[in-house]
């Protein structure tokens, strides 16, 4: 668990004081993933580098399971620091090092394993990321991806409950962060990881995250379940992001609306009602036509969803509507 | 043979093993104190770690006065503290604090530049890591810029070689304190090209095998 109290950070440039992240209450509950979204200078990077103290908290307190890291002098945060894992968009993997060496070097710095150990850690290690033959490589040697899952073993080597990602798949080309989103949410069921990743892509939080946190300007300006973010976002940022990842435009959409007649309705199936022959059945027995306007079908980590834009026709639209809420499906009326 | 009679073959002999003697013992300390002062020059500087700016400009300020002393300046001035540290003023051993003292700050901001070289993003993940500073620096920063001080070595070096030829003013003797006395003041040219090749070749095997060991431990 991972709370911010009232935690704020202005930095000083040249006399003038600049915000990056206003007074912020957040909770982060043990085993989730959690998603942390903004564009670059929104604060997501500063508020990620709070937790482990790579940036000093203006004021305000931030407790990782019950411990004040605020409060800790500086040989208690190495050790914090030591049982927390950290990975970086552009890897930060040692190139003087091999592959091996590199996984190696937080337990090294631990000092607390001996050499056998250590050999013993890493190839296991190495293995769970799918990295066996590359071991004595160095990570010029390595594919983007694989850079990366050298990151996530290195990161993981002390056995922290807690890994940080900053930006982790945005050097990444689009199948190589799906493996890289997918690995992490494999991580993160086996060993209970809670999981912080900051983003500035709406599909990295749609596919692996449990909770979501819009940021904007230093502040946390939209915040909840990613289904409930995702499908009716509120906050302009929040918008922004969505129709940015579903490629709409409002102004097309309201076009598109101004063509058609009848009451225009959004749908949203989520679960088992996603599959459900819904709309044909309580088409045909309200009356009621419909046309399509909009929809996406897709899933949020794993559970399916669908959103539909209908205009209707004739029938008895009330009772049509009535029938869908029974179902489980979320109305919305856009224009009555 | 005739074409070199001027030249003293034992002479030469002398004079190259005081300049590799002059050589070794000077790049010995003065890597042993450059590169420290390179690390903390690194620290102290802007923006990093460390970030000390009193200290910085100190550092710095006493780096660039040795810097920009003629190095046959600091010989002389540095003769008190040579008889302090050496005993003597004279020969190889009167040359070597001088030379060290000359090409330490060199050396320390080639340091200072090879570090700066090292991705930011290695020391925030070493301290992500929980390391300590020491950590930080043994483990990070210099296996990182292990290439860039391995050059800087072979750049004083060779520097070094230069500096050997002022030598001769405190009797150190030397390729090339025999270079300009025999070559040049007494007009004996073949001493004067014996005694240039030799330095050439000692320059030429300084910076391949300087080069070499670059490239082996260069990773990017």
């Amino acid at each position: 668990m991972i709370e911010f109290e009232r935690v704020h950070k202005t930095y000083k440039v040249g006399g003038r004081e600049i915000t990056a992240l206003e007074p912020c209450d957040l909770q982060i509950p043990q085993g989730q993933i959690f998603g942390l979204i903004g564009h670059s200078g929104a604060g997501k990077s500063t508020l990620l580098r709070l937790i482990n103290r790579l940036e000093e908290p203006s004021g305000g307190r931030i407790l990782v399971d019950g411990i004040d890291v605020t409060a800790l002098p500086a040989k208690g945060l190495r050790q914090f620091r030591q049982k927390l894992g950290m990975i970086f968009q552009h890897f930060n993997l040692l190139s003087s090092k091999t592959v091996a060496d590199n996984v190696a070097m937080p337990l090294k710095l631990a000092g607390e394993h001996t050499a056998a150990e250590i050999r013993t850690r890493v190839a296991m290690l190495l293995a769970r990321v799918g990295l066996s033959d590359h071991a004595d490589k160095y990570p010029a040697q390595l594919s983007g991806g694989q850079k990366q899952r050298v990151g996530i073993a290195r990161a993981l080597a002390t056995s922290p409950k807690i890994l940080l990602c900053d930006e982790a798949t945005s050097a990444l080309d689009p199948q190589t962060t799906a493996q890289v989103l997918q690995l992490l949410n494999e991580l993160n069921r086996e060993l209970n990881l809670t999981i912080v990743l900051i983003t500035h892509e709406m599909d990295v939080i749609r596919r692996v995250c449990d909770q979501v946190a819009v940021m904007d300007a230093g502040q946390i300006v939209e915040q909840g379940p990613v289904a409930e973010v995702f499908l009716h976002p509120k906050h302009p940022t929040t918008r922004r992001f969505v129709f940015e990842a579903e490629q709409l435009d409002e102004n097309e959409m309201a076009n598109d609306f101004a063509q058609v007649q009848g009451r225009i309705v959004r749908l949203t199936f989520q679960g088992q009602a996603t599959y459900a022959p819904l709309l044909g059945q309580i088409a045909r027995q309200s009356g009621v036509d419909y046309s399509i306007l909009g929809g996406r079908i897709d899933h949020i980590r794993d559970v399916p969803y669908g959103q539909l834009t209908l205009s209707l026709v004739g029938g008895d639209a009330d009772a049509a509507l009535a029938q869908l809420k029974a179902a489980d499906v979320t109305v919305e009326v856009l224009r009555a | 043979m005739n074409y070199f009679t001027n030249v003293d073959w034992y002479d030469i002999w002398m004079a190259t093993l005081d300049t590799l003697l002059m050589l070794g013992g000077s790049l010995f300390f003065t890597v042993l104190l450059g590169l420290p002062l390179g690390v903390l020059l690194f620290m102290t500087g802007p923006k990093q770690m460390f970030e000390r700016k009193g200290l910085y400009a100190l550092l710095s300020f006493c780096v660039n006065v040795l810097r920009s002393l003629p190095f046959i300046i600091l010989l002389i001035v540095m003769i008190p503290l040579t008889l302090l540290i050496t005993g003597t003023s004279l020969g190889v051993a009167g040359a070597i604090p001088p030379l060290v003292a000359g090409a330490t700050p060199f050396f320390a901001r080639l340091v200072e530049t090879a570090l700066r070289e090292v991705d930011r993003g290695i020391i925030e993940a070493t301290q992500a890591m929980g390391a300590s500073t020491r950590q930080i620096i043994v483990s990070a920063l210099l296996p990182e810029a292990r290439p860039g001080i391995i050059a800087a070595i072979t750049v004083t070096a060779i520097t070094l070689v230069s500096y050997t030829a002022m030598a001769g003013v405190v009797g150190a003797g030397g390729l090339g304190d025999l270079a300009i006395r025999y070559g040049y003041q007494r007009f004996q040219t073949d001493v004067m090209l014996v005694t240039v090749v030799l330095l050439l070749i000692l320059v030429q095997i300084l910076q391949s095998l300087g080069d070499r060991l670059v490239v082996h431990y260069s990773r990017k």
